[in-house]
């Protein structure tokens, strides 16, 4: 049987798609990491939080997750802030584990509030047109997967528009490369980490809603994407924004490939060999330089 | 230790010796989860509590014992008295690879969390595909007939697991009390605080800090044993699943890290509470999943907002009014 070359790049473009809302996903785990310095190990579950809400907006009111997305998102970026400003901001001085635990705390609180008030079974969103594919030359495109990726995309660049032309982009930047020159020159520094954590809220929720899309969602996807968010940061360097983006498409493609050669459920076992390598010998991520 | 606090641990320790006599299967239930808490505790205690090494991926140390014990008997008939030593010696290989890896590419503070918890999910998923030992669909350990004590295999009635994790959870207190006032004990601590001033006072910190998850993961490794033969069953999602290491790490962060009772203190803390929610909630006749996961993560907030060294400490300056 000669090789299949068109299966392979339909695999390698759903991957790519899939890619693109993974690296939104890390995304905001990088700015809060980058920014607010917090390693936020409850990111997974604020996009599974996210994930519920348009599938319950969706389910009850019929709402497309694709319109639903820009009040999400505005509603998680208030969500954030208000947690920095009101639990996270008191450990910024703490030791680094207190902070882990902290944020630990909070995912198990949001992942079992899930389980509580909408029982372990699976939720899908199904619009009739997410089945839909596009045919682009050769190449078969879900037509939900191109929307989402889409949507992603353009959060992403919103958020890259944001940092580099808006002035409190440049002072959230300014927070990130010289805390205290930032706190002389009298930013106000709480602030900026808050607005930091809420933008990185934010992108957890577009990419929440554009999963609620293409996976179907779980009390338990939460920590699943966390461990998620942190392999593709870890692998593109934790704190760079082009480095999540790249990390979540080469993590969306390998993820893609291994379902479709391999067994689906070795796909994440892959995932976890690249993370421990990446730690052990490249501990800045495949793009960063060297400690 | 003050003459009273003696009294009071041999007092509390004769209640524990004499508490099957008079308890029920559902009391004894929970004191067997309350002892196999502190006796896990005090293991991660002592790479985290004492070296200052944040593991959020015990539960590879407790699958890896779990399924190495149950593995030997379940395919050689290799009784859990003779797999204990080789899950002990099993965990301890890994945990010393594991830091010897870590530590050798100065892989430290959440790179070294995050590379702890990949392990864990690495050997989960692992686990889930390796048939021989039951793969994802578990393995299942013989059943014991009710009332026979076959301690060789670690096969009875929950009298018998009862003391058997009451003398682990009491040798593991031991322990960490010899630990603490040990050469070992104060380099751990010296290097917890700082690891830079440790090494420039001459500490080997690399050995060292070997030496505490080795420790830690051996004695993990012991407590995975004991509950894969209580439970009888084991499944790579449930043994090596990320809120298995955050079961661990519950008790010594609400009891206090670092300290000798804290782990202690905090499983008692957390298996009450736990079970005193789920009467409550069942009561109620609102019973969800989740509820009890619930309360620890709500107790977990509570005690690192309000209480960040943990209950034991506070606790103590109670105890000790004079001081």
């Amino acid at each position: 049987m000669p090789f299949d070359f068109i299966g392979l790049a339909n695999v390698v473009c759903s991957g790519l798609l899939t890619g693109a809302v993974y690296g939104l996903l890390a995304l905001g785990l990088s700015v809060i990491f980058g920014v607010a310095r917090v390693v936020n190990f409850a990111h997974g579950e604020i996009t599974a939080l996210a994930m519920y809400a348009a599938a319950i907006l969706f389910a009850s009111l019929g709402v497309d997750p694709f319109v639903a997305v820009a009040p999400l998102a505005a509603g998680f970026f208030i969500f954030g802030y208000l947690l920095h400003g009101a639990v996270i901001h008191r450990f910024v001085d703490r030791p680094e584990h207190a902070q882990f635990i902290l944020l630990l705390a909070i995912a198990i609180v949001i992942t079992n509030g899930l389980l509580i008030a909408f029982g372990p079974d699976a939720r899908a969103v199904s619009l009739d047109y997410l089945l839909e594919s596009v045919e682009v030359g050769p190449l078969l495109i879900d037509r939900g997967k191109l929307y989402a990726a889409a949507a992603a995309l353009s959060a992403a660049a919103a958020l890259f528009l944001f940092f580099r032309f808006t002035a409190t982009g440049t002072a959230i930047r300014a927070c990130a490369d010289n805390l205290q020159g930032a706190r002389i020159v009298g930013l106000d520094v709480k602030h900026l980490y808050a607005l930091a954590f809420g933008l990185g809220a934010a992108s957890a929720s577009v990419a929440g809603c554009m999963l609620a899309v293409l996976a179907e969602l779980t009390p338990g996807s939460g920590p699943a994407y966390t461990l998620l968010a942190f392999v593709i940061v870890i692998v593109g360097g934790l704190g760079s924004m082009t480095g999540a983006l790249i990390g979540g498409a080469l993590i969306g493609v390998a993820e893609a490939l291994a379902g479709f050669y391999a067994a689906p459920s070795a796909k994440s076992m892959f995932s976890f060999a690249l993370l421990i390598v990446v730690l052990l010998f490249r501990p800045r991520g495949l793009l960063g330089g060297k400690p | 230790m003050s003459g009273r606090a003696a009294l009071a641990l041999a007092g509390l320790g004769a209640l524990l010796l004499l508490l099957p006599a008079f308890a029920g299967n559902y009391l004894l239930s929970v004191a067997t989860l309350f002892l196999y808490f502190a006796f896990a505790g005090q293991a991660w205690n002592i790479m985290m509590g004492f070296a200052g090494q944040l593991s959020l991926g015990h539960a590879l140390y407790l699958g890896a014992g779990a399924y190495a014990a149950a593995g030997l008997y379940f395919h050689f008939g290799i009784g859990p008295w003779a797999g204990l030593w080789l899950a002990a010696a099993l965990c301890a290989l890994l945990g010393a690879a594991l830091g010897a890896l870590a530590f050798r590419y100065g892989v430290a503070g959440v790179y070294f969390t995050l590379l702890t918890i990949a392990c864990a999910e690495f050997a989960r998923i692992g686990l889930d595909h390796f048939s021989w030992l039951g793969g994802s669909g578990g393995l299942f350990l013989k059943i014991a007939e009710r009332g026979e004590i076959d301690l060789a295999n670690l096969r009875g009635p929950p009298a018998m697991f009862y003391y058997v994790i009451l003398l682990l959870a009491a040798a593991a207190l031991a322990l960490s009390a010899r630990l603490l006032q040990s050469r070992a004990g104060y380099y751990w601590q010296a290097i917890r605080e700082d690891e830079d001033a440790a090494r420039a006072l001459g500490i080997d910190t690399f050995r060292w800090k070997i030496l505490a998850v080795t420790l830690s993961a051996a004695l993990t490794g012991v407590a995975g044993v004991f509950s894969a033969f209580y439970y009888g069953n084991l499944f790579p999602e449930q043994i090596f699943g990320i809120h298995r290491s955050v079961e661990i790490i519950l008790g010594p962060i609400i009891g206090g890290i670092g300290t000798l009772f804290g782990p202690i203190v905090g499983a008692a803390l957390l298996t009450a509470l736990a079970e005193g929610a789920s009467e409550i909630v069942a009561a109620l006749g609102w019973e969800a999943p989740g509820v009890k996961q619930m309360i620890y993560g709500i107790v977990l907030l509570a005690v690192i907002v309000f209480l960040p060294h943990g209950v034991w400490p506070a606790l103590a300056r109670r105890l000790r009014p004079g001081k």
